[in-house]
């Protein structure tokens, strides 16, 4: 059912309040009132606790009315937070059986508390989630989010509050604190309510068809869409130029070494490359720079045009992006020294508007600081560096160079197979490392930067 | 304003503004808010009937979509792919066999080294392969069951695994045999619901992650932090994929699909029990994939390095190898003994493995 406490006029409701907080009053009198007991919960004994039954029991007897009837009255008692279950505490409904319910502390009634302050909902919500994660539901995530959204600024009081209040609450005993959640939690079902799931899906199925609408207004207006054929022609076009490379269509020399156990697809290429190898570095700028042999060629190269330091400053700006939070200050520190003060030993050409706002943004060093330089030295190396390199004789030595392997010779024996040897672990050249002393990852991670596929 | 003679688009503009805000705005006690409750209350009091409404919405303006589409005159992949040579025969076969598991294999990730790997499964276990020799060179029990997500990381150092723990640990792979690995743990990532996949982005240092949760998130392994999340998705983020890019800022997230590596800006999703392949650029499904003799739906996917293979586990217990330009299914492969859960091409390449329901992982090649 879908129930809103606050739907009804505030002038009405308050005279049902004190007509309730009355009776609530009479039915906790020691002598007249319910039969107080110990109830049990699992395996914790609940104080001062009634059954179903005895309230609906006594509401007979006082008020001299069916069981109907009292059934009726007793339902809004726990509709309004005055009592509330310990079992099943999200279902806010009176059962005539032994289920145990508990009076709540006049702290939490309507007319003391009400409006319920986003700021304690916000709290009671951050406790919650420290105490157990995950132990939030759907509609209670979506609230903690717009909470955090909306109040931000005086969030982190927030959550102090709430380790606070935690903290305080483990020094009760067990049975205390199983009382205390659950007043606390009866007081927030009836003041936040959840939205019921068949809204839940409106609402879900709502967004989704607005988003659709929206989509089709987009399209209809054809800004920013790129014609099916062009993305098609191009994808054809890459799996052409690839394919002699896919080693899976078209095998590789000397071997795949999973099905001849040759090794030596992994373990050539390190002095002279292959043809393969060299072509791919003309595919496109990305491929030359995940290649570490092609990275050090396109240096020598751009040593010889003395402009070296723009492919040493992207690197040095690579390693800030993708290297520790705690080392981003020096690092940075390095890279300004190095590169982006005026006179210094490698300067790099940056134009005045992206220098002026990396400067400025130097002032609170972060990840994401140099970005904007070095985009912009990316691209001069891309349209500029690049494809001179690809005409150099530099290049074309290389290739010329460059051997095509000898296919892996079949075994006399074809029935025995070559003996699979272990290469040694990556871990191991961290361990190494580590026991010199270095830093772990500036070793590792100069051959890994970027999408690497090393050959 | 919240009348039923007025159309459902113009009650949907309205409530557009305040959806804005998410839900809980509807709890604040304003007459505007009390009026958008009164809609809803409305809608959702003939439920049945409004529902079906907006389903019919739905799908008129999925097909106005289409018809937009229709009218830039486009061409289709398989018209240009006609003029593409077929492919041969295939022949693949399992090169190795890695048996150690002892319960569903999960998920499996390649080391950038093209021979190792890390594979996850049900009972706990994260075991590091040296896959060309089959020997086990590692093995980490978590301290749950489930470990949905493994990831090895770039140097090759250390691996990250998570599951219905809600978090992402990093373990640094250690040569000493005496060690144990679960002491150097480190938990990075921390969500409210499981962990479906995580990857390492470009270093050791950064790790994305999805959940169950409905949110992706990029943590800083060093600290723990999160440095961003990302939002979005209505229901449980099962998977997710780094883009090559320039920027290196790119990732796809999947909800209820799987999501292979990216192709030149492209991905490929699987729904029921077909695999598309979508464009990112415009913005729309480019091919599917499917056969009438293919029941069962495909739980993983991956491209060949040239594109132009599409690999798929499905939970026939098959693999299935796709023509991705052509459309068609070039070869099967038989092999495992219950549904494939986790497909990887290898970084080079040269092969791809295969996790299963069967406690096994295959190398195809």
């Amino acid at each position: 059912a879908f129930y809103h406490a606050k739907q009804y006029a505030p002038v009405y409701f308050m005279c049902a309040q004190i007509q309730m907080e009355r009776m609530v009053i009479s039915m906790q009198d020691p002598d007249m009132g319910i039969k107080l007991r110990n109830q049990r919960l699992l395996i914790t004994v609940i104080p001062h606790a009634m059954t179903g039954a005895d309230i609906v029991e006594w509401l007979i007897k006082k008020c001299s009315i069916s069981d109907e009837e009292a059934l009726h009255i007793g339902q809004i008692f726990v509709k309004y937070g005055y009592i509330y279950p310990l079992k099943e505490p999200r279902n806010l409904i009176l059962k005539v059986d032994d289920s145990p319910y508990r009076f709540q502390m006049p702290y939490y009634w309507m007319s003391t508390r009400w409006p319920a302050s986003e700021l304690d909902y916000a709290i009671y919500l951050a406790k919650k989630n420290i105490r157990k994660q995950g132990e939030l539901i759907e509609y209670e995530k979506e609230c903690y989010n717009a909470l955090h959204k909306r109040i931000n600024h005086t969030w982190d009081f927030v959550v102090m509050q709430a380790r606070e209040q935690l903290r305080a609450s483990k020094q009760r005993r067990k049975a205390d604190r199983i009382v205390l959640k659950c007043q606390e939690q009866a007081y927030w079902l009836v003041n936040r309510p959840p939205v019921s799931a068949e809204l839940y899906k409106l609402i879900t199925l709502t967004k989704n068809t607005l988003y659709l609408l929206k989509r089709t207004l987009t399209i209809t207006l054809c800004e920013g869409l790129t014609r099916l054929c062009v993305c098609v022609c191009s994808y054809v076009k890459y799996c052409e130029q690839y394919q002699p490379h896919d080693p899976i269509m078209q095998g590789c020399l000397p071997s795949i070494p999973w099905i001849t156990d040759d090794i030596m697809f992994w373990n050539m290429n390190f002095a002279v490359p292959t043809k393969l190898r060299v072509e791919r570095w003309s595919f496109s700028f990305m491929e030359l720079l995940n290649d570490p042999m092609g990275r050090k060629e396109f240096l020598t190269y751009l040593k010889k045009e003395f402009s070296a330091e723009n492919l040493c400053f992207w690197q040095a700006c690579e390693d800030v992006r993708h290297g520790e939070t705690s080392k981003i200050p020096e690092k940075v520190d390095e890279v300004y020294k190095q590169f982006l003060t005026p006179g210094a030993s490698r300067w790099v050409n940056i134009d005045s508007k992206t220098m002026e706002k990396t400067l400025e943004g130097l002032k609170r060093p972060h990840r994401f600081v140099l970005d904007d330089a070095q985009m912009h030295i990316y691209f001069l190396m891309k349209k500029d560096s690049y494809p001179r390199y690809l005409k150099s004789d530099l290049y074309k030595n290389l290739f010329a160079r460059a051997i095509v392997p000898q296919e892996t010779k079949k075994s006399v024996f074809p029935f025995m197979r070559r003996q699979r040897h272990s290469s040694p672990s990556p871990a191991l050249a961290t361990q190494a490392a580590e026991d010199d002393g270095k830093a772990k990852n500036s070793n590792s991670f100069k051959s890994n930067s970027g999408t690497a596929s090393r050959r | 304003m919240p009348n039923t003679k007025y159309g459902l688009t113009k009650r949907f503009h309205f409530l557009n503004k305040y959806f804005q805000n998410g839900l809980s705005s509807l709890h604040q006690n304003t007459p505007r808010l009390r009026e958008i409750l009164c809609v809803l209350v409305e809608m959702a009091a003939q439920p049945s009937d409004t529902l079906a409404t907006l389903k019919t919405e739905s799908e008129t303006l999925k097909t106005k979509l289409e018809e937009e589409r229709a009218k830039l005159h486009d061409v289709e992949l398989h018209q240009v792919a006609e003029k593409i040579e077929a492919l041969g025969q295939f022949v693949m076969k399992t090169r190795r066999a890695l048996k150690g598991h002892g319960n569903k294999v999960l998920c499996l990730d390649w080391c950038k080294d093209k021979r190792r790997i890390v594979s996850s499964s049900q009972d706990g276990k994260v075991i590091v392969w040296d896959a060309f020799t089959t020997n086990k060179e590692h093995a980490v029990t978590m301290p749950c069951t489930w470990v949905m997500a493994c990831a090895y990381a770039p140097s090759g150092c250390a691996v990250a695994c998570g599951g219905l723990d809600n978090k992402c640990s990093v373990y640094p792979l250690s040569l000493d045999k005496n060690e144990n690995l679960a002491a150097k743990k480190k938990s990075v990532a921390m969500h409210t619901n499981y962990l479906s996949a995580c990857c390492f982005t470009n270093s050791d240092m950064q790790i994305l992650t999805s959940s169950g949760d409905g949110t992706c998130a990029l943590w800083d392994v060093e600290s723990g932090q999160m440095l961003q999340s990302f939002h979005g998705h209505a229901a449980d983020v099962l998977c997710l994929d780094l883009a090559p890019s320039e920027t290196g800022n790119t990732f796809v997230s999947g909800v209820g699909t799987d999501i292979s590596r990216n192709v030149y800006l492209k991905t490929s999703l699987i729904t029921c029990k077909q695999c598309r392949l979508y464009d990112l650029r415009a913005d729309r499904e480019v091919a599917i994939y499917s056969k009438e003799s293919i029941i069962f739906g495909a739980s993983s996917v991956d491209f060949s390095l040239s594109g132009r293979l599409l690999f798929g586990g499905y939970n026939d217990y098959t693999i299935n190898v796709w023509d991705v330009l052509k459309g068609t299914r070039v070869s099967i492969l038989f092999g495992h003994e219950n549904r494939v859960s986790t497909l990887r091409v290898s970084p080079d390449g040269t092969a791809f493995c295969s996790g299963s329901w069967d406690h096994t992982l295959r190398i195809w090649a």
